[in-house]
């Protein structure tokens, strides 16, 4: 009974990972080939529209892979502090064992 | 006892898979980041985008409302200490959710849930604008994700108007004793619509020049729509999956934030 449940959980997770895998393909989209961010199709086509432009950032690390690098790093960094808190907040405390030095 | 071995192998054969779909979603994650980073898509109002005296004006607006986080902060963390592990796990997931870009099949864009919403129902609309304020700035100078020109006008549409709409629709739901995951979900919702409906205002008031106001708003917010409608659906499922999550491991904790009444908890 308990190995049907897993088993169904299993296909479960197989389809949504298989809907995901397939939606998330560049070609399933019916618009065009890149997916623009609401930025560059919303925010900036129409500031451009109305002659404002956007400018570089002070820091500018849109250069080659080193964006790739500073989002990889914030990725890390964030899902370290988050699951680190996440198991400070959710973990039970087991109470230690005494232990009793028995004499024969 | 062959019942035993064959039932631990069919554990065993569980587990594999979980591994193997595990890895094929990170493989996934990983992939998908790659098709969007790459093209530095940012989805906050980037720097230089609004004529200097609307940034400035959104950013004296925000401004008292930062303050009354880092007061409420002080505050709650003299009472408390346990409440910094929360404010922990609340920044990271708000960093980590506002700066990752999510692709919408059906608008063939992307963009990205805030996490506001179940910050501010968690740890209250101060704490969750205070939060968002340092993930805002730290996007901004290092990830070119906003500008720190418009980082006013980003607090006060994703900070500000994403956590108080999330915390009050969430509040305005309980209160009807509405069940604690339909009150998250329509909290996400509406703190994500809210957020980008922030959005359109600060951009048409910023970039209209001499043409009306109100329609070019509605412009704005209808170009939205197609991506913003499904992830604020997805925004709202989230909030509601981290609202019950939270409510099976540690009830005492939703009690001890005033998410739940002592008798509620289970």
């Amino acid at each position: 009974m308990k190995f049907r449940v897993r088993s169904l959980e299993f296909g479960v997770r197989s389809i949504l990972i298989f809907v995901l895998l397939l939606t998330a393909h560049p070609s399933f989209s019916a618009a065009a080939e890149k997916w623009p961010g609401v930025d560059e199709s919303v925010i900036e086509k129409f500031a451009k529209e109305h002659g404002q432009e956007s400018r570089k950032p002070f820091i500018n690390t849109d250069q080659g892979d080193l964006l790739l690098f500073v989002f990889l790093l914030a990725g890390a960094v964030g899902g370290f502090i988050g699951g680190y808190y996440w198991r400070r907040l959710t973990e039970r405390k087991v109470p230690k064992i005494q232990i009793v030095k028995k004499d024969n | 006892m062959q019942k035993d071995e064959l039932f631990k192998r069919q554990i065993r054969k569980v587990a594999v898979s979980r591994m193997l779909l595990t890895a094929c979603g990170l493989l996934m994650t990983a992939y998908g980041s790659l098709i969007n980073v790459s093209d530095a898509h940012a989805m906050h109002v980037s720097e230089g985008l609004l004529p200097f005296h609307w940034a400035a004006l959104w950013s004296v607006l925000a401004l008292p409302f930062v303050a009354w986080g880092l007061f409420k902060l002080k505050k709650l963390s003299s009472v408390d200490i346990s409440f910094k592990p929360l404010v922990g796990l609340m920044a990271a997931v708000v960093f980590i959710i506002s700066c990752m870009p999510i692709p919408v099949p059906t608008a063939g864009s992307c963009s990205h849930p805030c996490g506001t919403a179940i910050s501010g129902i968690l740890v209250g609309p101060a704490i969750s604008i205070l939060v968002a304020a340092v993930a805002l700035l730290i996007q901004a100078l290092f990830l070119a994700h906003g500008g720190l020109s418009t980082w006013g006008a980003n607090i006060l549409s994703m900070g500000v108007m994403g956590s108080i709409a999330g915390f009050l629709t969430f509040k305005a739901l309980r209160s009807m004793k509405i069940n604690l995951a339909i009150s998250g979900f329509a909290a996400g919702l509406l703190a994500d619509w809210a957020t980008y409906f922030t959005t359109s205002i600060e951009l048409a008031s910023g970039i209209k020049g001499e043409s009306p106001f109100i329609p070019l708003f509605w412009k704005i917010l209808l170009a939205f729509v197609p991506t913003q409608l499904p992830l604020g659906i997805l925004e709202g499922a989230m909030t509601a999956g981290m609202i019950v999550l939270l409510y099976k491991k540690r009830p005492d904790l939703l009690v001890r934030m005033k998410v739940l009444k002592a008798g509620e908890a289970a």
